[in-house]
């Protein structure tokens, strides 16, 4: 469904992404992990548009998405930190966000519910706490119903009650057969919310594949110390950095 | 474009920056208006005022706004709406916000105590030198990366239109002296906004007496027709090249 080709990207002198190759299918949910600095936020923002890549392509549904914002409607986007003008009512935010999509007119209002956000409406955004801000970002990213949810560290911030809410949307949703795409350093809501590993290491793939078979690949039970391994793995092959994949 | 632009005004609008400022700007007309009744020395002292303050404010406020809704135009841009209609967006709200506060600023002193056509002008200069100055602060945005560094560029320009630029010129004045210079110094004043602003101004104060020959010769050319067509004309590519400018550097920024 999502198709990254071959995309580089610098920042100076800085290489972030090298000949970046890597495809999304519907249905699937993807934990996106990967050392500070290694490129994922880098990659989800060009799949945004908001980073534009230096060369390669990116397709969605097949389609090149350079100099397009249409396919933008499909995906639900919860920023690591969603800051918004800090003079508007939550109320606000939520008809200016429905304004931008007029065509869709049935909305998910399942976090909206569950986070109580309707009681606050009138709050203005400077207002609110960290922790009430990510629900409202959450909120958002599902109000939609998009086919594709990019969630970026989406329980950092939240309170537990929130954080399982949040968790069991998630899977509902991936149930539905949404493709979702998760970054985050916990790896204990990963291994819960996502099915296949993507490993990114110094702007390449490193590891792209289920993680039933991450887990017989390093010879460990636990989701953790196999990614633990991973990790130590991308020290010794630095020199060597090798695509590991049998999809 | 029109509902970006209304959410953007929301925010704006509200902002405790606006009410200051439009407080200020009353403060400084009401007090110019209780000092003198004659509007002439009412208007002089007005665009005094108005030609630092409204640059200095506009570059700074419009590029500590672009910086302050950084994350804002993010989350827009995750959105299906064009770059350039975030980015217009984002400017005019700004530009209307300065405008208004400028216009209830001076305005409404104006209509208590009265104006003449130079204080209808005074107004429109103003407005045209926020636009102008918000233009600055929205290049020097896009063109850095914090915000510190566009802050020092907007105020850096600041300074070299408000401040340095006279300077030049009248070095280049006195040290040509010998020549005549009514077509060279035309040409140097449009080379500054604020400059033609404050021309504008004058025009209308009939006090281009007291500037000379130069003066005489400015009050023929701009009071002609032809004159006022062409300081509109440089004004507008004073608005348009920073604002076209920075919306292309816009268009290609990674977020």
């Amino acid at each position: 469904m999502i198709s990254v080709k071959t995309i580089s990207k610098k920042f100076g002198r800085q290489e972030v992404l090298k000949d970046f190759t890597l495809s999304f299918e519907k249905g699937n949910s993807y934990a996106i992990m990967g050392p500070n600095g290694s490129g994922k936020t880098t990659l989800i923002k060009s799949i945004l548009g908001m980073v534009l890549p230096d060369s390669g392509e990116i397709l969605v549904k097949g389609r090149s998405i350079k100099g397009k914002e249409d396919y933008r409607k499909d995906v639900g986007y919860m920023p690591q930190i969603g800051r918004y003008p800090q003079n508007m009512k939550i109320g606000q935010l939520f008809s200016m966000m429905k304004d931008m999509r007029p065509e869709i007119r049935e909305y998910d209002l399942d976090l909206v519910e569950a986070f109580e956000l309707e009681k606050i409406k009138e709050k203005t955004m400077g207002t609110l706490s960290g922790g009430t801000t990510q629900k409202v970002s959450a909120a958002l990213a599902f109000l939609f119903n998009p086919e594709v949810l990019v969630l970026d560290e989406p329980t950092a911030g939240l309170d537990p009650i929130a954080a399982e809410i949040l968790k069991s949307k998630i899977r509902k949703e991936r149930e539905a057969g949404k493709l979702i795409l998760i970054t985050s350093h916990i790896l204990s809501d990963l291994e819960e919310l996502t099915d296949q590993a993507i490993y990114i290491f110094e702007g390449e793939v490193f590891f792209n594949d289920s993680i039933e078979s991450l887990k017989e690949m390093t010879s460990e039970e636990k989701f953790s110390p196999a990614i633990a391994k991973l990790m130590q793995w991308t020290l010794k092959k630095k020199s060597t950095t090798k695509v590991m994949t049998h999809a | 474009m029109l509902k970006l632009l209304k959410y953007a005004l929301y925010d704006i609008l509200k902002s405790r920056f606006a009410i200051i400022y439009t407080a200020f700007l009353i403060l400084v007309a009401v007090s110019i208006y209780q000092v003198s009744d004659d509007l002439s020395k009412v208007s002089l002292s007005l665009m005094n005022v108005m030609i630092m303050v409204v640059p200095l404010i506009s570059a700074v406020f419009a590029t500590t706004h672009f910086y302050n809704n950084l994350e804002f135009i993010e989350l827009m841009l995750a959105q299906p709406v064009k770059r350039s209609q975030v980015f217009l967006s984002q400017l005019f709200a700004v530009i209307f916000m300065l405008s208004l506060s400028l216009l209830l600023g001076f305005g409404l002193p104006m209509l208590l105590w009265g104006a003449d056509s130079s204080l209808i002008t005074l107004l429109a200069v103003g407005m045209i030198l926020s636009a102008v100055f918000t233009g600055f602060a929205f290049l020097a945005s896009v063109l850095t990366r914090d915000k510190a560094r566009a802050i020092g560029i907007s105020l850096a320009l600041w300074i070299y239109f408000s401040l340095v630029y006279d300077g030049l010129v009248l070095y280049i004045i006195y040290s040509f002296a010998d020549y005549p210079l009514e077509k060279a110094t035309l040409g140097l004043v449009m080379l500054n906004p604020v400059d033609l602003g404050r021309i504008l101004m004058l025009m209308q104060l009939d006090i281009s007496a007291l500037m000379g020959y130069t003066g005489a010769f400015f009050k023929q050319f701009f009071s002609s027709g032809i004159g006022m067509l062409v300081i509109l004309m440089v004004l507008s590519i004073w608005l348009v090249v920073p604002i076209g400018l920075s919306g292309r550097v816009f268009k290609k920024k990674d977020f």
